[in-house]
């Protein structure tokens, strides 16, 4: 199939064209994410009333749309009703029915199901008006995600793919590196370092064997942009990857991706295929003189494989732990050669930049931080989702107009932002443009781009105990202040979650992580302190209270809390409570039917709270938990 | 250990095989048990404690079966925000088994995990390769018995059933 590229792009084209405007298409999105919300039993049920119906009608199995809280999301395009395309969600497959019936087979738009909500032209046509999220989103890295089938290449071609690229090998290396310089892009893995800087140092290392890597080893928990780039439009990544191994000169490529994300290996393995069978991967490209293929590698579960010189091990076969640097990889590389190693974003957006021109991205985003930013939105926030905005974008704007703000009126506490060694950030730095610089002076980190919102239901002191814990199991072990000084870090955060710290313990706490930010080899063991730090300086009421009171006030941890049946509110006759409690630590009065906590047998799940009936709402946590025991002789007296 | 020769031959035999290769190994046979550990050791050319250290370094490498019914625990960020810990707790406890075991009847396995990327359906179990999304601590009994587990408090007050189920 090799050398018509061109033909085969437009046959492509004039299909998608025809799909586009005149097919009756039924998109559903089937990413990781998409499954788990059961987009898969969306998708047969689909298949199955369809061909029951014998409708003509293209099912396109897609990526991630971003809007991951109405997940499984179908969008349907039926012209012949004289519809635009219309999104639904969630659509489990109870609704496909009515789907099939409604905008399917007749001219019905459905619009219960949709969403947003439905206004009309003036002259009556009907129309679902764009979310505001989608005024303030700008997308380069996620253009074809949740559009395009990943798994047909015809697609991708049909949307311009490998254009770019045909033009590239046409030109200098040296012209790629300069519009990548011009572009100012950074490197989208968190570290923020300028992408062209590192390709030039690669580049003017003397003839011999060059590596390219593409660090999909999204370890971050919180963090899944990269897989969803992935899983929607791999094709993306591989022609920026081919792009930059032009640049470079590498002829061997690598993707690093974790053993968690088996959906990426396996769209991947088949991207890559189709990659090469249309002659844009492997021997003598497009007919060029240049050779450059890709392998897929799976990382084994370890966090410290993100931080570049670990992953370099990792491949060769080794632990992966970082060593130190310089030489960097640019120099000093995979086997020992230069080698560059840049993240799937980082990839996604090359391929951008050659096809529309460095000066066009260096326009978007701020001065210093070029280009757009993408984030996985999660946590305590209405419509979870992947958001990709300008950087400058205020962290308000991306919480509340993209996010929707925080669900039931519940007062928003911190944003956690750039991986488990990122920061905490408060309320008051909502209004900080998001961008390398200003996420970094104030504590936290760009990082690869996890967004976790928590709220007043979260506890800062247990949330840094948390991301402690993850790098205390996730350290490499090879130098002290990680091995050792994250652990210690860690055992004074258990004894505050515990009520067991003291004042002394606070001062000490601070000192150890700083001394961490300064010692560490890597990065990530550096940026270990981060959580505590930020938490420290912004949430020090919280610790507070946990030392000196033994009191949680976010009613979280478990040792400080304990539940309680208020008796004013216990609808008595009702026995859920007692019918759900693992472990039967709740007892009825014989005579009034109160219920009452068993607080010797009580395990703390938080069930009751769970099943109580809202309208009655008689479970409360209260802390320290001697304050149930005063409530209790308070209403008993 | 014939069908492991047959899977060694299919990489060549180096040390930068090594981590494909025990990915292999545990994929055929489910964890990677001392004896593979030692053949792999000795097709590479290093030693077994090398071979060992590398294994242990990386978390998805067992060195237990898995039980017939396999649960893995998300505490990512976003789980553990939205109560990851107490559906560990919960598992746990009904399992009577940590994290990382198995039970004596080889029936039932336990693991938790850093991050699985389904942040958006916080908190999340993979059990047997299958999602289940925004759990609870009351959902983790009903899946479990759903899976034919006795829970706890049913065997308790049944005393002596509770005996039948194996040592």
């Amino acid at each position: 199939m090799k050398g018509n590229l061109n033909d085969l792009r437009q046959g492509a084209h004039n299909t998608w064209e025809e799909l586009e405007t005149s097919a009756l298409t039924v998109r559903i999105g089937t990413p990781t994410c998409g499954r788990a919300a059961g987009s898969l039993d969306t998708l047969q049920t689909f298949q199955e009333r369809i061909a029951k119906e014998g409708v003509e009608a293209h099912l396109i199995e897609v990526g991630c749309m971003g809007l991951c809280f109405a997940e499984p999301l179908v969008m349907i395009h039926n012209p012949q009703a004289g519809l635009p395309p219309i999104l639904y969600g969630p659509i489990t497959h109870e609704h496909v029915q009515r789907l099939v019936e409604g905008i399917v087979m007749g001219d019905d738009p459905c619009l219960e199901l949709a969403l947003g909500t439905v206004e009309f032209k003036a002259d009556g046509t009907p129309y679902i008006p764009e979310m505001p999220r989608f005024e303030i989103e700008e997308r380069l890295v996620l253009r074809n995600c949740g559009y395009i089938d990943p798994l047909n290449i015809e697609h991708y071609l049909a949307r311009g793919g490998y254009l770019t690229l045909q033009r590239i090998l046409q030109t200098e290396p040296e012209k790629v590196v300069s519009e990548v310089e011009q572009a100012r892009l950074r490197g989208r893995g968190g570290a923020g370092f300028h992408t062209a800087r590192k390709w030039r140092i690669c580049r003017q290392m003397e003839e011999g064997p060059k590596y390219l890597i593409c660090n999909a080893d999204e370890g971050d928990p919180g963090a899944f942009m990269d897989r969803v780039v992935l899983e929607s439009d791999p094709q993306s990544v591989i022609e920026g990857m081919v792009i930059a191994a032009h640049a470079i000169g590498a002829s061997r490529g690598f993707v690093y991706t974790r053993a968690e994300y088996p959906l990426v290996m396996e769209r991947l393995k088949v991207a890559l295929a189709q990659a090469r069978e249309i002659g844009v991967l492997g021997d003598a490209i497009l007919g060029s003189g240049f050779n450059f293929d890709i392998e897929l590698v799976g990382g084994a579960g370890a966090f410290a494989c993100g931080e570049e010189t670990a992953m370099i091990a990792s491949i060769e076969g080794q632990r992966g732990m970082p060593r130190p640097r310089p030489p960097y990889p640019a120099v000093y590389g995979l086997f020992g050669e230069p080698t560059v190693v840049d993240n799937v974003k980082t990839f996604a957006l090359v391929q951008r930049i050659l096809e529309q021109g460095g000066e066009w991205f260096s326009r978007i985003g701020t001065p210093n931080s070029t280009g757009t930013a993408v984030f996985a939105l999660a946590g305590r926030v209405e419509q979870i989702g992947l958001v990709e905005v300008p950087m400058g974008t205020s962290l308000r704007e991306v919480i509340y107009t993209v996010g929707g703000g925080i669900p039931e009126g519940r007062q928003f506490k911190a944003v956690q932002i750039g991986g488990p060694a990122g920061g905490c950030l408060p309320e008051s730095s909502l209004d900080l443009p998001v961008d390398y610089d200003s996420l970094q002076e104030a504590g936290a980190i760009m990082g690869s781009g996890g967004m976790v919102v928590l709220d007043e239901n979260n506890c800062m002191v247990e949330t840094a105990r948390f991301f402690v814990d993850f790098l205390a199991r996730e350290c490499c072990g090879k130098c002290t202040m990680g091995r050792l000084g994250v652990k210690q870090m860690l055992l004074i955060l258990e004894d505050f979650v515990k009520g067991e710290g003291d004042e002394e313990d606070l001062d000490l706490l601070e000192k150890l992580a700083e001394d961490i930010g300064e010692g560490c080899l890597c990065h990530l063991g550096g940026s270990a302190a981060n959580p505590v730090l930020t938490t420290l300086r912004y949430f020090r009421d919280e610790y507070e209270a946990h030392v000196k009171e033994k009191r949680c006030p976010a009613l979280v941890c478990k040792d400080l809390i304990t539940y309680y049946i208020v008796p004013e509110k216990c609808e008595r006759a009702c026995d859920h409570c007692v019918l759900t409690c693992p472990t039967e630590a709740i007892a009825t009065d014989e005579r009034t039917r109160l219920k009452k906590i068993l607080q010797d047998k009580c395990v703390k799940c938080g069930t009751c709270l769970d099943v109580c009936p809202p309208e009655y709402s008689a479970v409360i946590k209260v802390s320290p938990p001697e304050k149930a025991k005063e409530l209790e002789e308070a209403a008993g007296g | 250990m014939e069908e492991l020769q047959g899977l060694l031959k299919t990489y060549p035999a180096n040390r930068y095989s090594l981590l494909r290769i025990l990915q292999a190994v545990q994929r055929q046979m489910g964890y990677l048990p001392e004896e593979a550990l030692r053949e792999v050791a000795s097709y590479v050319g290093v030693s077994p404690a090398e071979v060992y250290g590398v294994a242990t370094f990386y978390n998805q490498f067992r060195f237990i079966p898995y039980g017939k019914h396999h649960t893995v625990v998300c505490l990512g960020t976003a789980c553990h925000a939205m109560g990851g810990q107490l559906i560990l707790d919960a598992f746990e406890r009904e399992l009577d088994i940590k994290a990382g075991e198995i039970t004596p009847d080889h029936e039932w396995s336990l693991d938790r995990v850093g991050c699985i990327g389904c942040c958006t359906k916080a908190p999340v179990v993979v059990m047997n390769d299958a999602i289940n999304a925004k759990m609870r601590p009351f959902k983790v009994e009903e899946v479990l018995a759903g899976l034919g587990l006795q829970l706890k408090r049913n065997k308790d007050s049944e005393g002596e059933e509770a005996g039948e189920r194996e040592p």
